[in-house]
């Protein structure tokens, strides 16, 4: 086979390239443990309201023994309830989220923090929020034609200003 | 061997697909408008996502498809200057391609189909939509199936001889849209109209999400190729010069065969439904599906380089401007390698794993494939349509000038809409949305993106108005004398290829290799939905 020169030197840098960006990558999921939220598991989406979980008065923010942050989602047309939370910045905060009915996604601009919510399986990320203020959270996937309203309230604010609160008590609904 | 039959066959399939793309390119205008919310009157949530939908379609089933199935009538029957195989088959496929697309339309423009060109359920379209859907592709295999028969029949008549390039390229066209569209079609015909009929009562909204994936990125280098097969086989003899590499250029359609299908998950980088090492894997196999794009990039500067050398250019840049701008197909293959430069940066982040999670479902991605697809690949359908439609109404174009206007514009106006859209992205602006409501400061941000992305929306609208205009004028002109016979000259390479390794001239071994990629990245993805308990949704409207 007949390849110029140049064209072999080509080669060599483009696979050098895409060797880099792959490396950066591998970097980042093996050494750092970034990873897109990839949680199977999955869940009775008709019968939320009977579930351990996501039954209505389970929705919302819960400090956990450890400190840590998690929040129970429910994603429904039209809206993420509970409608509006509070969290505090400069916190681990793990999200748990089912749809109640069709396909949703969830993103904060500005954040990481995102996932597609499939009904049938609940969706689970964890972020930290650098920084205190209104975020919105937007659904990002067609939902139905009330889609454009489609969205909730998270209130980020200072770590030192965030309650101490026993386990297992909701706050900030 | 452009006989009357060839070109009443490909006419008939360019017709349908600018039909389809001059009626999506009103409504890809209307949307922008709407999406403004400057003319309060226009705002419609069912309006909008009807149209969308609509357009979506059109623009990249209805447009593509019908394109790559006349093209590759043309080609193989230049290329390797024997008639086609089969016309029959070829007019049953049109046919059942053509009536797929009316069954989909009706409940599309009805509003009975707003399921977006992604119809992901459990949101509920119409079952019409579905089986017009289902038609549409099952026309498209009788095509493909010709290809492949001509090439191995050609390879027959001709043993040890190198296939013509086109005709490869083709043919790893025709075999890449038989495995891709392999995911879709089970996914419709097994869940999707079972269901919609009322046959099922449940689907598994992450079984179709997993099956449609597997369609969802090879069917963007489906729409591709042609594309490319304009880069090496039309542009460099435009441009007056010969194709720098026939032998990489083969090395590159075998890439985009075995590598642009087992990597569909990073369209499910943020879904719940599949595990992290299965999305890594398919992550890190988009990578290298860079790479023969790349070695194009590089085949086509090289050749289109030596042009502008021969025709007098001097100096490190000197070659650029000795280039025939004028040309309708260097100015195209030039604006779309621009394009192509920028929308594959932008893709390199999309297929970045994590990193996706900044742009996911953001306006981001509608920027980027707008620009790859619209820009990069659509430019170079139309500079095609441009060269091939005196050789095939057998009458000139009614004008040289406009074509250049045209293709500038279509240019200028991705480049204007694209932009507002990549920055909207990352500022937050979630694709798909009819209009804004939300109530938040992010919003005034996206103002002025928003203004510069109806500006983009109108020239393109002008733009493919006149497209449409320059191929209905110079076809309704009176005949002017004897028919022309020009046949259709493709670039030679520059190395005269007398053999080449069996390995880039036929594709059986790269299907046993794309099957056990297949199986490694798709098997079980795809069993896990049957070896673990999980719940099937019921339908809903929208």
């Amino acid at each position: 086979m007949h390849i110029h020169p140049l064209e072999k030197r080509w080669i060599y840098l483009v696979l050098a390239v895409v060797g880099i960006f792959l490396a950066a990558i591998f970097y980042t999921a093996l050494a750092r443990n970034i990873h897109p939220p990839s949680h199977i598991e999955p869940i009775d989406s008709a019968s939320l309201h009977l579930s351990a979980e996501f039954a209505e008065d389970k929705l919302g923010v819960w400090t956990q023994p450890d400190g840590t942050i998690r929040v129970t989602l429910v994603a429904a047309r039209y809206g993420f309830y509970p409608r509006e939370i509070r969290l505090p910045a400069g916190t681990p905060v793990t999200f748990r989220i089912a749809s109640a009915d069709v396909l949703h996604g969830v993103h904060i601009p500005m954040t990481n923090m995102g996932t597609m919510v499939v009904p049938g399986y609940v969706s689970e990320i964890t972020t930290t929020f650098p920084k205190p203020g209104e975020y919105p959270m937007l659904c990002n996937e067609y939902c139905g034609l009330g889609h454009d309203h489609m969205w909730s309230k998270v209130t980020v604010v200072a770590k030192e200003s965030w309650p101490e609160a026993s386990a297992a008590q909701p706050i900030g609904r | 061997m452009l006989t009357i039959e060839i070109r009443k066959l490909a006419l008939s399939h360019f017709a349908v697909a600018f039909g389809a793309f001059g009626l999506a390119a009103l409504m890809g205008f209307y949307q922008v408008l709407a999406r403004s919310d400057l003319i309060p009157a226009l705002q419609s949530p069912g309006v909008y996502f009807a149209s969308v939908s609509t357009h979506g379609v059109l623009m990249a089933y209805v447009l593509t498809t019908f394109f790559i199935m006349g093209f590759g009538y043309v080609t193989a029957v230049s290329s390797l200057k024997t008639p086609l195989w089969n016309p029959r088959w070829a007019w049953i496929g049109f046919w059942t391609s053509a009536v797929g697309t009316g069954l989909a339309a009706l409940p599309l423009l009805l509003g009975r189909a707003s399921v977006l060109y992604t119809f992901y359920p459990p949101v509920q379209a119409h079952a019409l939509f579905y089986i017009g859907a289902a038609l549409l592709v099952v026309g498209s295999w009788f095509w493909a199936v010709i290809m492949i028969v001509m090439h191995g029949q050609w390879k027959k008549a001709h043993p040890g001889e190198p296939v013509p390039l086109p005709m490869f390229a083709t043919t790893a066209n025709a075999i890449l849209w038989l495995w891709t569209s392999a995911g879709v079609a089970s996914e419709v015909v097994f869940q999707l109209i079972p269901w919609s009929m009322g046959l099922k009562d449940t689907v598994d909204p992450g079984l179709a999400r997993t099956l449609f994936a597997w369609t969802l990125h090879p069917i963007v280098y489906f729409w591709l190729i042609p594309a490319y097969i304009a880069l090496y086989s039309f542009v460099p003899k435009a441009a007056g010069g010969k194709l720098f590499s026939d032998e990489l250029g083969r090395v590159a359609f075998v890439m985009l065969l075995v590598l642009s299908l087992p990597i569909g998950f990073h369209h499910l980088y943020m879904d719940p439904q599949q595990g992290a090492g299965f999305k890594l894997s398919h992550g890190t196999l988009t990578f290298l599906v860079a790479v023969p794009t790349l070695l194009t990039a590089f085949t086509i500067t090289a050749s289109v380089e030596l042009a502008g050398r021969i025709n007098g250019g001097t100096g490190l840049f000197g070659w650029i401007g000795a280039l025939p701008w004028r040309n309708s197909m260097v100015l195209a293959g030039i604006l779309a390698a621009a394009m192509l430069v920028l929308g594959g940066f932008g893709g390199l982040v999309n297929a970045s794993y994590a990193m996706n999670a900044m742009v996911h479902n953001t306006a981001w991605v509608a920027g980027h494939f707008h620009l790859i697809f619209g820009g990069t690949t659509v430019i170079l359908y139309m500079a095609t349509t441009y060269y091939l439609w005196p050789r095939l109404t057998g009458k000139p174009l009614c004008s040289s000038t406009l074509p250049l206007i045209q293709l500038w514009s279509w240019f200028w106006g991705f480049v204007i809409l694209t932009t507002a859209w990549h920055i909207l992205g990352l500022l937050g602006q979630p694709r798909r949305i009819s209009t804004v409501t939300y109530h938040s400061p992010l919003t005034f941000a996206w103002d002025p993106y928003i203004l510069t992305m109806v500006v983009g929306g109108t020239v393109l609208m002008v733009s493919a108005g006149l497209f449409v205009y320059i191929l209905a004028k110079s076809y309704r002109q009176p005949e002017t004398g004897p028919i022309q016979a020009d046949e259709i000259e493709y670039a030679e390479p520059l190395e005269p290829v007398t053999r080449v390794h069996p390995l880039l001239n036929g594709f059986s071994v790269w299907n046993i290799a794309l099957a056990v990629l297949m199986l490694a990245n798709f098997g079980y993805p795809i069993a896990q939905f049957f070896l673990i308990k999980t719940f099937g949704s019921v339908a809903w409207g929208y």
